[in-house]
C-alpha cells in the first residue's frame, strides 16, 4: 500500500512544497478565523463543505421512551406520546424540546440489525458492514472523513468527544490511521497539548524549523505517502496545539453552556458545534447508558432529561447559524429496547424495530420513515438495515455509497454493497 | 384461586407464627401489577396493573371489579380511615377519589394534582388530609372532603417517591432519590429536619419506601445498596433505621442471598418486628427483622413483586406480581 513518488518529478516537487507550505501558514488564518468566528460567517464559511455529527446513545436507546412511543398498550410502558411541531407525529413526552424542532427533523422507525449483541450491532451500525473474520471495516467517520479529504488539513478531520480525553483510535480499518478517530475531553484541556515545564515557545520553535529543515532533506530524495502522513502528523499536532481554543467550550457565553445544559452531553454538543465550525468532516458524540435492563423508565427520565435539551438546542443552533443545511445529525444507538417489560421494570435488548433520528444535509426535515406494529413488536413498514443507513448517510454528504477508494490499487467499496439509499429520505 | 388456597380459604383466626408464612390466596389479572393497597375493613383489595386499571377483588367474595379512570401507570393508593373511599393517583399528575364498594367504578372526583408523575399518595390518621408527591419535586396536602388544596412543600431537589404521615399526626414525611427524608411540620409547612438516608442513594435508588414503629421511636427508610451493575439490577434491598429522637442512624438491615432486589416497601408490626418486600431478579420475597442486622426469617414468592400491604387483620400480607397476581401471604401454620 506504499505510495513511492521517487519520479522526482516536478509535478510531486511541487506538490510537496505546497503540502508543507499549507500546513505552517496555515495555522494563523484558521486560529485567525476561529478567534473571530460569528455565526453568520461561520455559516458562509462551512455552507460549502458537507460534514456528520453522530450522537451515539450508547446501550440501546428505548424506541418507546423517544422516537416510536406505543402509549395505551402493555408495550407502551407509563409514558403518554406528545405532539410535535410536525403534525401527526407524536414523540415520547420525555422530549419536549426535541418535539418543537421536529420539523428540521426526521425519523426511521422501522430499523432491523438481526443483532442484540452490543459489540456486533454498534459495529454493524457504525460501520455499515456486518463484523468479519476476514476484514476490519471502517468507522463511518473514517469514511466520511476520507471522502469529503481535500488535502492536507489543519485539523484531524474525524473527532470523537467524550467527557475524558483520549488518543487516537484504530477505528479507520483499511483506511490508514489518518483518519482514525481522535477522542478529545470536554475540559478544554488537550492531552499532552502544553509544552512540557522548561520548554519556552523560541526554543519550540527552533525545534521545529530543524525538523522541517531535515523533513525537506530527506524528501527530495525518499517521500512516500507513509513520509507524508509522518510529516502531516507533526504539522497537525502543531495545529491543535495553536488552536486549543477551539476546543474550550469555556470559551462560550454563559448563555450557551445554559441553552445546552451544564452536564457533559451539554458540554459534548457544544463543543461539537464548535468543531463543526472549525471544518471538522466528523464530529461524534456518546450518552450513555441506555442499556436498561431494570429501571428503565426511572433511567430514561434521567437520561432522555439531558439529552431532549442539549439535542434540542444544538439542532437549533445549528439550524439559526445556517448549518443545518450542511451538517448531517443522525442520532444512532446499536438497537432498540423489547417492547416486553421485565420484572426489573427493565426492558432487554431488541434489533427487530427500532428507530433512527436524522436532521440536515438534504434530508427531508420532518418525514418519519417506515413503521412498527402496534405493540412494537416488528416493521410491518419499510424495513431498513445498517448498510441501508450506510448508504443513506454517504450519499446525504455527496458521496457515492456505490464508489469505491483505491486501497493499494485495491478497489474498496465505501458501503457493502448490499445496502440501498433510502431516496425517499433525501429531499 | 389456587387448589391449596382454597383449602385455606375462611380460615379461623390464628396465631401469627412468621416462618409459617405461607400464601393462602391469590387472584390473576392479565397484565402485570404494580401497587396494591388492602382498605382498612378488610374486605377489599385494590391493585394497580401496567394496563393502567385498577383491580378491586372483594375478599369476602372473591368478586372483581375493574375500575377506570386512569389512563397512565399509578402506585400511589389509598384509604379513609372508615374505608368508604378509596384515592388514586397516576403517572399523568391525575388524581381520583372512588366510592370504594362502587358498582359503576367511576371515579366521584377527579383533579389535575401534579406535573408529571405522582409516585406517592398518604392519608392522615384522621382522615382529613391527603399528600401526594411525585417527579415535580412537590409535596401538596389535600382536603379529603372538598380536594382543596391546602399546602405545598417546595424543598426537594430531586423525584420524591415516598410520603408516610406520622402516626401523631403533627408531620409529613417524605423521601427522594437524593436520598433525603424531609420532615414537614403539616399546620405551617415549616420543614422541620431532614435526615441524611445517603446509603440509599445508588443510581435511581433513592427512598423508596416509609415506615415509621409503632412506638413512634423509629423511623425505617427502604430501597437498595451494593448496586454494582444496576443498570441489569444487580443490587441489594437495604432498610435504614434512623433514631426519632435523635434523627441519628442507628442500623441498617440487609438481606441474605438476594443479589437482585429493592426494598419496594416496608412495615411495622404491632411488636415491632419490620416486615420489607424485596422484589427484583431474584424473585419477590417477604423479609422480616427484629434487631438484627440480617432477616430472621425470609419467605419466597412465586414471582417476583412490585409493591405489599398489611392486611388490617395483622396476619396476612397482601403482594401485587410483576406475573399479574395478587397473593395473600399468612403469617400463620396452614389450616
Amino acid at each position: 500500500m506504499k505510495g513511492h513518488y521517487a519520479c522526482n518529478s516536478s509535478e510531486h516537487t511541487m506538490a510537496r512544497r505546497q503540502f508543507l507550505g499549507t500546513l505552517t501558514a496555515g495555522a494563523g488564518t484558521v486560529a485567525g478565523l476561529n478567534a473571530l468566528i460569528r455565526p453568520a460567517a461561520a455559516a458562509q464559511l462551512v455552507a460549502k463543505k458537507k460534514r456528520i455529527l453522530s450522537i451515539f446513545l450508547n446501550g440501546g436507546l428505548s424506541q418507546f421512551e423517544s422516537w416510536d412511543p406505543k402509549p395505551g398498550t402493555l408495550s407502551g410502558g407509563p409514558f403518554r406520546a406528545i405532539p410535535t411541531s410536525v403534525p401527526g407525529t407524536h414523540v415520547c413526552e420525555l422530549l419536549p424540546q426535541t418535539a418543537k424542532q421536529m420539523h428540521r427533523i426526521s425519523l426511521i422507525r422501522s430499523v432491523n440489525t438481526a443483532s442484540d449483541d452490543h459489540n456486533l450491532s454498534r459495529y454493524m451500525i457504525e460501520r455499515g458492514h456486518a463484523k468479519s473474520a476476514i476484514t476490519d471495516y471502517p468507522h463511518l467517520g473514517a469514511v466520511v472523513t476520507k471522502g469529503l479529504d481535500e488535502g492536507p488539513s489543519l485539523l484531524p478531520g474525524h473527532i470523537h468527544v467524550s467527557s475524558a480525553a483520549g488518543a487516537r483510535s484504530s477505528n479507520s480499518a483499511y483506511l490508514g490511521p489518518k483518519y482514525a478517530s481522535i477522542t478529545v475531553g470536554t475540559d478544554g484541556d488537550l492531552k499532552n497539548s502544553q509544552l512540557p515545564g522548561g520548554l519556552t515557545a523560541t526554543i519550540d520553535d527552533q525545534r521545529h524549523a530543524f525538523r522541517r529543515q531535515a523533513n525537506e532533506r530527506f524528501l527530495l530524495r525518499r517521500r512516500t505517502a507513509e513520509t507524508d502522513a509522518y510529516v502531516q502528523s507533526y504539522e497537525q499536532a502543531l495545529q491543535l496545539m495553536q488552536q486549543r481554543e477551539i476546543f474550550d467550550v469555556t470559551k462560550e457565553p454563559e448563555s450557551a453552556a445554559e441553552k445546552y445544559g451544564k452536564f457533559d452531553l451539554g458540554r459534548q454538543c457544544l463543543l461539537a458545534r464548535r468543531l463543526l465550525e472549525s471544518d471538522i468532516s466528523f464530529v461524534q458524540v456518546s450518552h450513555s447508558n441506555y442499556d436498561t435492563h431494570a429501571e428503565n423508565f426511572n433511567y430514561h427520565i434521567k437520561l432522555l432529561g439531558e439529552f431532549d435539551q442539549s439535542f434540542s438546542a444544538l439542532i437549533d443552533d445549528l439550524a439559526e447559524r445556517g448549518m443545518l443545511e450542511s451538517t448531517l445529525v443522525i442520532v444512532m444507538s446499536e438497537f432498540g429496547r423489547s417492547p416486553d417489560i421485565n420484572g426489573d421494570y427493565g426492558r432487554e435488548h431488541w434489533c427487530k424495530g427500532f428507530s433512527i433520528a436524522m436532521a440536515g444535509c438534504g434530508i427531508q426535515a420532518g418525514a418519519v420513515i417506515g413503521a412498527t406494529n402496534k405493540d412494537g413488536t416488528e416493521v410491518t413498514d419499510r424495513q431498513v438495515d445498517h448498510n441501508d443507513l450506510f448508504h443513506t448517510y454517504l450519499q446525504a454528504v455527496g458521496l457515492d455509497p456505490t464508489a469505491h477508494f483505491n486501497i493499494g490499487g485495491r478497489p474498496v467499496p465505501l458501503a457493502d454493497p448490499t445496502g440501498q439509499t433510502i431516496k425517499e429520505l433525501l429531499s | 384461586m389456587s387448589d391449596e388456597a382454597a383449602q385455606a380459604d375462611d380460615p379461623q383466626t390464628p396465631e401469627v407464627d412468621i416462618k409459617s408464612t405461607h400464601v393462602w390466596k391469590e387472584w390473576k389479572h392479565s397484565a402485570p401489577l404494580i401497587g396494591c393497597r388492602c382498605g382498612p375493613t378488610g374486605r377489599y383489595v385494590f391493585a394497580s396493573a401496567m394496563d393502567s386499571t385498577i383491580q378491586r377483588w372483594d375478599l369476602d367474595t372473591d368478586q372483581h371489579a375493574v375500575f377506570g379512570g386512569h389512563d397512565s401507570w399509578l402506585r400511589a393508593i389509598g384509604f379513609s380511615p372508615d374505608g368508604k373511599q378509596t384515592f388514586t393517583a397516576d403517572y399523568d399528575g391525575k388524581m381520583c377519589f372512588w366510592e370504594t364498594e362502587s358498582e359503576s367504578a367511576k371515579p366521584t372526583r377527579e383533579m389535575a394534582a401534579h406535573d408529571g408523575w405522582v409516585r406517592w399518595l398518604s392519608v392522615h390518621p384522621d382522615g382529613k388530609l391527603l399528600a401526594t408527591a411525585g417527579n415535580d419535586l412537590l409535596v401538596k396536602i389535600w382536603s379529603t372532603e372538598t380536594t382543596e388544596l391546602l399546602h405545598t412543600f417546595p424543598g426537594h431537589e430531586n423525584h420524591i417517591y415516598s410520603t408516610l404521615f406520622h402516626p401523631a399526626g403533627e408531620w409529613l414525611l417524605t423521601g427522594d432519590l437524593n436520598g433525603v427524608v424531609n420532615q414537614w411540620e403539616i399546620a405551617s409547612g415549616k420543614l422541620v429536619r431532614s435526615f441524611d438516608a445517603k446509603d440509599l442513594r445508588h443510581g435511581v435508588g433513592g427512598v423508596r419506601c416509609l415506615a415509621v414503629s409503632p412506638d413512634g421511636e423509629q423511623l425505617a427508610c427502604g430501597g437498595l445498596h451494593k448496586a454494582s451493575n444496576a443498570l441489569a439490577g444487580v443490587q441489594e434491598p437495604l432498610v435504614l433505621i434512623f433514631d426519632w429522637e435523635s434523627g441519628e442512624q442507628l442500623h441498617t438491615h440487609e438481606a441474605t442471598e438476594i443479589d437482585r432486589g429493592i426494598a419496594r416497601r416496608v412495615f411495622y408490626q404491632a411488636d415491632g418486628t419490620l416486615v420489607g418486600a424485596s422484589g427484583g431478579g431474584a424473585g419477590g420475597f417477604l423479609l422480616f427483622w427484629k434487631t438484627e442486622k440480617t432477616e430472621f426469617h425470609k419467605f419466597k414468592l412465586p414471582a417476583t413483586l412490585h409493591d405489599m400491604d398489611l392486611h388490617p387483620n395483622g396476619l396476612d400480607i397482601v403482594t401485587a406480581h410483576h406475573d399479574g397476581h395478587i397473593r395473600i401471604s399468612r403469617m400463620a401454620a396452614k389450616a
